[in-house]
């Protein structure tokens, strides 16, 4: 088995990284999970978190709101709505971030309140993670 | 016969206009290449998403909790067009091919007594659309102070479109906009978004393992998907736009060229008639002495 896999990080607007990985570190909508080569072939949607790809010259880690993961035994390709580099995501930017997620969740409907909060409990929860603050 | 005068002053005005269409045309020949990268950089993020839709689509199109997003409302009443044109004119046929097509398609359905909503986006559209079908436009989204078209914007049209779906204003909603095939070729296209097109030749073999469910995987899948068929719509447009603005100066830069030399020629011809003049008064005085 190969040690390493394609590992595509999309959003939108561009590609952000398109690197050989060894491990991928996915925040899925039921819980974090790590894809590594040879994974079974599974589609999960994402909560805002932080995906991290360990390759073999070290670790990098990206800030993902919503969107999904498609893993493969060849390759992980993870489709973020906005995904930003951990090292580039200002207080400005994840405030920006933050308010947007607040704002969606005061104008929810029932059905879709609890799914709104638990994304901004997640972009809260994002904060410590990354040393900003979140209010 | 105009004078010497008139005739140069014409020739200065032509040139200046000449200067404008030139640099208007290398404007927007920096700008299409910028735009056409950017439609390039989206790209795969909207294969992704429609291949796994298909997908998805396929397999469960037929279960009766399909998201309405995927089924439809069952009733082809009423229609939504969403007409995206561009903020500035001067780009030839850009904004009007795309109105031609929309009003066709709105004068089609009227004609089937089916009800027809429009949403424009861009100035110009909805301008050229406000005379004859007013009545039907609902809204229109103001992209004046947008340099570049960001996900963002696509998200807010989408927003837009999908509350207007939930609270059942329409049943079907097709998108037209240019397709970008060549700086002298835009093809206006008419695209239906809701309910989701899905092309089931194309879904991959591959089976795959869902989280948490296919169904939720979907249900968040179509709404991301119609954003994003409106994002690609829009980056295409604006290469489309660029396109057909470049071309349309190109055109226009060559036709102050043949008029100055037009004019040219023109006011030599009369500058030398006036000369030949002159020395024929000179020359019948003489005799006459």
């Amino acid at each position: 088995m190969a040690d390493t896999m394609q590992f595509d990080l999309v959003s939108p607007e561009r590609k952000l990284a398109s690197v050989a990985v060894t491990a991928v570190r996915i925040p899925g909508a039921v819980g974090d999970l790590t894809a590594m080569p040879g994974h079974a072939p599974t589609i999960t949607t994402l909560r805002p978190g932080i995906v991290a790809a360990e390759a073999a010259d070290g670790e990098s880690r990206y800030v993902v709101t919503g969107g999904f993961a498609e893993i493969g035994a060849e390759g992980v390709s993870v489709l973020a709505e906005r995904g930003v580099a951990v090292d580039a995501l200002t207080q400005e930017l994840y405030s920006d971030m933050l308010a947007e997620a607040r704002k969606a969740a005061e104008g929810a409907t029932t059905e879709t309140a609890a799914l709104l909060e638990q994304t901004v409990a997640d972009m809260e929860a994002l904060a410590g993670e990354t040393g900003l603050s979140a209010s | 016969m105009p004078s010497l005068k008139d005739l140069k002053n014409r020739i200065n005005s032509v040139k200046s206009t000449r200067k404008i269409t030139k640099a208007m045309q290398m404007v927007a020949a920096a700008k299409l290449r910028r735009a056409q990268e950017a439609a390039e950089n989206a790209r795969p993020y909207a294969e992704r998403m429609e291949a796994v839709i298909n997908a998805l689509g396929t397999s469960l199109k037929e279960s009766d909790t399909a998201p309405r997003l995927l089924t439809g409302t069952g009733a082809e009443q009423t229609h939504l067009l969403v007409v995206m044109t561009a903020e500035r004119g001067l780009c030839g046929g850009f904004n009007s091919s795309i109105v031609k097509i929309a009003r066709y398609r709105a004068e089609k359905l009227k004609g089937e007594g089916k009800t027809v909503k429009i949403i424009t986006v861009g100035k110009k559209g909805r301008e050229q659309l406000r005379r004859d079908l007013g009545d039907h436009l609902i809204g229109h989204v103001d992209l004046s102070d947008v340099k570049r078209v960001s996900y963002a914007n696509a998200r807010e049209i989408a927003d837009d479109v999908l509350a207007r779906f939930a609270a059942e204003e329409f049943d079907v909603a097709t998108i037209f906009y240019n397709r970008f095939e060549s700086v002298i070729s835009q093809v206006p296209t008419p695209q239906q978004i809701i309910p989701a097109p899905v092309d089931e030749d194309a879904a991959p073999d591959a089976l795959y393992d869902y989280e948490p469910s296919d169904k939720a995987v979907l249900e968040d899948l179509l709404p991301r998907s119609v954003a994003t068929q409106i994002f690609a719509a829009l980056l295409e447009n604006a290469a489309s736009e660029q396109g057909a603005r470049m071309s349309a100066m190109d055109n226009a830069t060559r036709n102050a060229g043949d008029m100055i030399d037009r004019l040219t020629i023109e006011y030599n011809r009369s500058r030398q008639a006036a000369i030949t003049k002159e020395l024929i008064e000179i020359i019948s005085g003489a005799e006459a002495l």
